[in-house]
């Protein structure tokens, strides 16, 4: 039962995390940790608070208490832009793309944070500026020939089908070179073929040695690549631990197939 | 780099070296006058365009930027310092060469700080007060932006107008030329006519160029990003509100800069460039022109102001262009200035009988 990667050092922590929506408590006392180069499932029934957790690790919600750290640094309540520099990216369920811009420009913004040209610099059009993009724009398309999206390069996103701007988003996400990524009901919308597709996507990225925390409904995927998961109902943990653990656990049986 | 986005700029530098020389050979330069004027507009309408058509956030107290850039420069280059030419303030200015000392028409003496001083001022005052403005105001989305910036306008607009210093009603008039180099002045005298036009465009291509670089850059890219989704945008490392103050405070520089020439060009200032209308008009220019659209908005810019300041539109004037908003709104709310408009118009006038729209069958 012990795998070797849980002796990799702890990248995200997360402690008695709080958020409450007017009676609702949307996340309740949430603790857990995330070992560096593993995949870790986050599962429970609608409602469960999932995407609230993601929401406010990602710096889009603050928590009224509780902490989260990120390789030892304290980044509760820091915004969105900062997150993201310090190397955590997500992706929506409900895919946000900038719709009426192409493809390529979509994967672009994914390299905002490692690239720096600003206002001045970029009006002026100095010639670092114009090779730092042209580079961008080299990393992004080999980052863009992994989702097979090289000839969409100058489409407009929203003329793409679902499952190609799911792609999208992936690639914006890897454009940014993350450390830790955010994936947010990764499989909705998806048939089972694309599916099987995102189970090889993810399972490549986590080759890359990216750290993956996941947000799923799909069970089979979850079971499928997931090294640990956690299990919430109602902001609460229910079950944590090993895949084939979790599975057996009476409680979380009883949730997803309700009281015998 | 592709260079393919400065074509539109060769093709404007070949336009307006030939209107030039075709309003000299039929005689009719007095044209030139107001596509001088047309030109300062512009300016001011491409930079909304920066921050409307592809950052997505309205402004409806653009005239409001223009206006204190206007007033600054007239107020400093006209209020006279003569009696206080001792002070220690004054005589220090005068040794760093930034007074100048002149006669009026009746030939009395008149000390001011010289014009490039009062632009140089004019524009950090802008700047200061779009910061300041451009804080709070910006948190604000949609309806409740295009309400506060409405509210600064009309506040900028009450100020110059209650103000004895900015001459009230009647505003400021006798504003002096404006030396921008040794033999180049910005000033409305007939002889000049011909080498304004060319200051005035000259300055509307640098600010397309530099809008054009900012466009197609790393900046440029995050703005236009944030038009479409602010949280995607954040969560990829754009710093949104930064990115939002900052293009913010550019259309206000492009308006202030504007003001500042138009009104040497024209000698004076009056308080209807602060006047809501003119915000309006401003924001239905870029609408006309296709949003994010640069080269759209600069042509209806041109062309609009053109024939207002001809006085086509006769007392209909400020009537007009909220006409020309409302049915851009209605029948073409991508803009005129693009491919496919004319059968989308078509469409749009089908889809306002009733049951119409049932009975459209679309070509392909």
């Amino acid at each position: 039962m012990n795998r070797p990667y849980i002796r990799t050092p702890v990248l995200l922590e997360v402690k008695n995390l709080n958020k409450s929506f007017g009676g609702v408590h949307a996340v309740n006392n949430v603790s857990f940790t995330l070992n560096s180069g593993i995949i870790k499932a986050i599962i429970g029934p609608n409602g469960a608070g999932k995407t609230t957790l993601f929401n406010i690790i990602s710096g889009i919600l603050k928590a009224n208490s509780g902490r989260v750290s990120f390789k030892g640094e304290d980044i509760t309540g820091l915004n969105p832009h900062e997150i993201a520099e310090r190397g955590i990216v997500r992706t929506f369920q409900n895919i946000k793309l900038a719709g009426h811009m192409s493809v390529l420009d979509n994967v672009m913004i994914g390299r905002h944070s490692k690239t720096r040209a600003g206002f001045f610099a970029a009006a002026l059009s100095l010639p670092w500026t114009i090779k730092e993009e042209a580079r961008t724009k080299e990393v992004c398309m080999e980052i863009m020939e992994m989702f097979s999206l090289t000839d969409l390069a100058n489409e407009e996103v929203s003329n793409l089908p679902f499952g190609k701007q799911r792609a999208v988003e992936f690639a914006r996400a890897l454009a940014a070179d993350p450390e830790l990524l955010l994936l947010d009901e990764p499989a909705s919308g998806l048939n089972i073929y694309e599916t099987e597709e995102l189970a090889e996507v993810i399972e490549r990225i986590k080759n890359k040695g990216i750290t993956i925390l996941l947000v799923e409904h799909d069970m089979s995927l979850v079971m499928d690549i997931s090294d640990e998961i956690l299990v919430l109902n109602f902001g609460k943990e229910v079950a944590s631990g090993l895949p084939e653990k979790v599975q057996k656990n009476p409680e979380v049986i009883n949730i997803y197939l309700g009281e015998g | 780099m592709d260079l393919k986005r400065y074509y539109p700029v060769v093709v404007l530098i070949l336009v307006v070296i030939l209107i030039q020389i075709l309003t000299s050979l039929f005689g009719i330069t007095f044209y030139l006058t107001q596509l001088t004027m047309s030109a300062y507009y512009s300016l001011l309408t491409i930079g909304l365009c920066m921050l409307m058509g592809y950052a997505g956030q309205i402004s409806l107290g653009q005239a409001g930027f223009f206006a204190i850039g206007g007033y600054t420069t007239a107020f400093l280059t006209t209020v006279n310092l003569i009696d206080k030419a001792e002070a220690p303030v004054l005589s220090l200015f005068k040794s760093l060469g930034i007074m100048v000392l002149r006669e009026d028409l009746y030939g009395n003496k008149i000390l001011h700080l010289s014009p490039w001083v009062a632009f140089l001022f004019a524009v950090i005052i802008t700047i200061f007060i779009a910061f300041l403005i451009g804080v709070p105001v910006l948190k604000l989305k949609g309806h409740y932006l295009a309400m506060a910036t409405l509210g600064f306008g009309i506040i900028v607009y009450r100020v110059v107008l209650g103000t004895r210093a900015f001459g009230e009603a009647d505003g400021i008039t006798r504003v002096p030329g404006f030396n921008l180099l040794p033999g180049i002045r910005v000033s409305g005298d007939f002889a000049n006519r011909v080498e304004n036009y060319y200051i005035a465009w000259v300055l509307v291509i640098i600010g397309a160029i530099l809008l054009i670089n900012l466009v197609n850059s790393r900046a440029g890219r995050a703005l236009r990003y944030l038009h479409g989704s602010e949280e995607a945008a954040s969560t990829m490392g754009v710093n949104v509100s930064r990115y939002k103050l900052n293009v913010f405070v550019l259309s206000a520089i492009y308006a202030s800069v504007a003001g500042v020439f138009l009104t040497h060009f024209n000698a004076g200032i009056g308080p209807s460039e602060a006047s809501v209308m003119k915000s309006v008009r401003y924001v239905a220019i870029v609408a006309a022109g296709g949003m994010a659209n640069l080269w759209g908005t600069l042509i209806m810019a041109v062309t609009l102001n053109f024939l207002s300041l001809r006085g086509v539109f006769g007392t209909y004037d400020d009537a007009v262009f909220a006409v020309i908003l409302i049915v851009i709104m209605l029948f073409a709310p991508r803009g005129l200035i693009r491919k496919g408009v004319i059968s989308e118009i078509e469409f749009a006038f089908k889809k306002l009988k009733p049951g119409g729209i049932i009975k459209v069958k679309r070509e392909s």
